[in-house]
């Protein structure tokens, strides 16, 4: 009973050379990530150093003026939220609706898997293919001619396959035992949907179109062909005649006072970045706030 | 309320004959005849992999929600075949509620949950003080009014796993089932609250027929009338509990009841 030898646990001497190696890495792993962030960072500072002189109340307000080389960029900025307007308008119910199909109806089966590697692939195609596709499709078959809501639908195309890859995950990630519930109490599919999938899902639904928004705001290649002028201050009141006509958009504008026009002011491209920057920022704040106030309120 | 009278007949509350049941290529059960006595709970016991879930999730046809699913023989339940074209899967599931074995409330406040099934067939939400009294007798009958009473607004997926399993049961009540299918309802809960989730269970039998698949010998003999032994898709033996657990029949169930495999 007694014979087995129970060594007895005694700490040794400290090994400096896992310490060593401990600290290696953590600084490699450090330094990294402030590779990574510094970037972004000294763009934001050159940004705001550069061209903050450049912003005022009238730099908001104003058309461009004087060949673009003076004025505001107010048409842009109003251009620029009405393609991604149309834009949002046209891709989120439409993807939402295909990553509930995908999602919650579709059977495995080959023609669904396609199907998703299709979506996967229409996500890697790059944006100038987007604008012939626009192009080709909107501006000339449906024959809306180089408007907003040709650059708007090119748009949609383009970020569609995000919003659906994103909301298709957020679905799948309701546990399946919800949906059992839901179901053997005599839901329908389309009641499971409604009443338990979407509203605990809707954060991660959120988050496919801030990423859509965020991509939109900057696309330029899309919109060049299809809707976006060089220079277009006036533009119709009228909601529909609005939609039909051409429109000057930020980025746009952002290439075209930075390497077309001749003799333009050093800040006023960097004021241009920064506004379209500080869009992304803004509408992306607005969305996670959103999402961080429902994620507030899901408790499972 | 709620409860049916049983009036007593010889009609079981479910009635299998010649089930079998394919998972794609995969045959699951065979030739399953069982007759579930009404107002009775009859436990189907056997070893893991032997076809007692299959032929619980059968009988309310969630099983087919996995699209690779095939069924020939009848399932009756209370002398309605549910495979027949005209059975909506809405009704059947009305006619007949499921406990998992996991507590699976929904993420809303505890009342409505209790009125879930409720509001879904009514098509919205009803008078308030008829909902009161709905969520009131759900919740008395299954022994939570008294705990949960003050905390109707909580969130009920914060409620302790037991309380969780008795909602899970208190919601199935408003909407009248005759049958409760319970798939393994215990094995999520600590033994405290096992034995009052079984008391629970024989509380309600005798308004509901209810049939219970567990993995815990020592349950099935305690909270049932019947038992069910099957072993590889088949029904090996179906007998009084009683009867089974001192002399059972065949040399498989004396086998399984002792320990010998399973």
């Amino acid at each position: 009973m007694t014979d087995i030898d129970f060594k007895s646990f005694k700490a040794q001497p400290l090994d400096y050379k896992n310490q060593r190696n401990q600290r290696l890495y953590r600084l490699l792993f450090g330094w990294m990530t402030v590779l990574l962030i510094l970037p972004v960072l000294i763009i934001l500072v050159l940004l705001t150093a550069k061209g903050a002189p450049a912003l005022s109340w009238e730099f908001f307000t104003a058309d461009p003026i004087n060949g673009m080389t003076e004025g505001g960029i107010f048409p842009c900025l109003i251009g620029t939220i009405w393609i991604v307007a149309v834009a949002l308008f046209a891709s989120v119910p439409l993807g939402v609706a295909c990553a509930v199909y995908l999602s919650e109806y579709a059977p495995d089966n080959t023609l669904t898997r396609l199907i998703n590697l299709a979506i996967i692939n229409l996500a890697g195609v790059p944006s100038i293919v987007h604008a012939l596709f626009g192009v080709g499709a909107f501006v000339m078959f449906f024959d809306l001619g180089t408007s907003i809501l040709a650059a708007g639908l090119t748009l949609a195309v383009m970020t569609m396959p995000v919003v659906i890859v994103s909301t298709r995950e957020s679905l799948q990630a309701v546990p399946q035992a919800f949906r059992e519930a839901c179901w053997s109490l005599g839901a329908t599919r389309s009641q499971t949907i409604r009443k338990v999938v979407i509203p605990n899902s809707v954060t991660g639904i959120l988050t496919g179109v801030i990423l859509e928004v965020s991509r939109t705001v900057g696309e330029t290649a899309p919109i060049m062909f299809t809707g976006a002028a060089l220079f277009l201050p006036f533009v119709p009141d009228n909601f529909f005649e609005r939609l039909s006509s051409q429109t000057m958009a930020m980025s746009l504008h952002l290439f075209t006072v930075s390497t077309q026009v001749p003799n333009v002011p050093e800040e006023l491209p960097f004021g241009v970045a920064l506004v379209l920057i500080g869009m992304v920022l803004v509408l992306n704040s607005v969305s996670i706030a959103f999402r961080m106030y429902l994620r507030g309120q899901k408790k499972w | 309320m709620w409860r049916v009278a049983l009036v007593e007949t010889t009609m079981p509350a479910i009635r299998t004959k010649g089930l079998n049941l394919w998972y794609g290529d995969f045959q699951a059960l065979f030739d399953v005849d069982i007759d579930v006595k009404a107002g009775k709970v009859t436990s189907l016991i056997g070893p893991s992999g032997c076809g007692k879930s299959t032929y619980l999730r059968a009988v309310n046809r969630i099983n087919e929600r996995l699209g690779y699913v095939r069924t020939t023989g009848t399932i009756e339940v209370m002398g309605q075949n549910v495979l027949a074209d005209e059975v909506e899967l809405t009704q059947l599931r009305r006619e007949v509620g499921m406990v998992f074995q996991r507590p699976n409330p929904l993420p809303l406040p505890v009342r409505d949950n209790v009125l879930f099934a409720y509001r879904l067939h009514r098509g919205g939400k009803g008078p308030r003080e008829e909902e009161d009294q709905v969520v009131e007798e759900a919740l008395r009958e299954v022994l939570l009014w008294d705990k949960v009473k003050d905390r109707l607004d909580q969130t009920a997926t914060e409620l302790s796993l037991e309380e969780q399993q008795k909602l899970c049961i208190a919601r199935l009540l408003p909407v009248k089932p005759s049958v409760l299918l319970m798939d393994e309802p215990c094995s999520a809960l600590d033994p405290e609250a096992t034995k009052a989730v079984e008391e629970l269970i024989w509380r309600l039998r005798g308004d509901y027929s209810i049939l219970i698949v567990t993995h815990n010998m020592a349950q099935a003999r305690r909270a049932s009338d019947e038992c069910i032994f099957m072993l590889m898709g088949k029904v090996v033996e179906h007998s009084r509990t009683g009867d089974m657990f001192v002399s059972p029949q065949q040399q498989e169930t004396a086998d399984y009841i002792e320990g010998r495999y399973g």
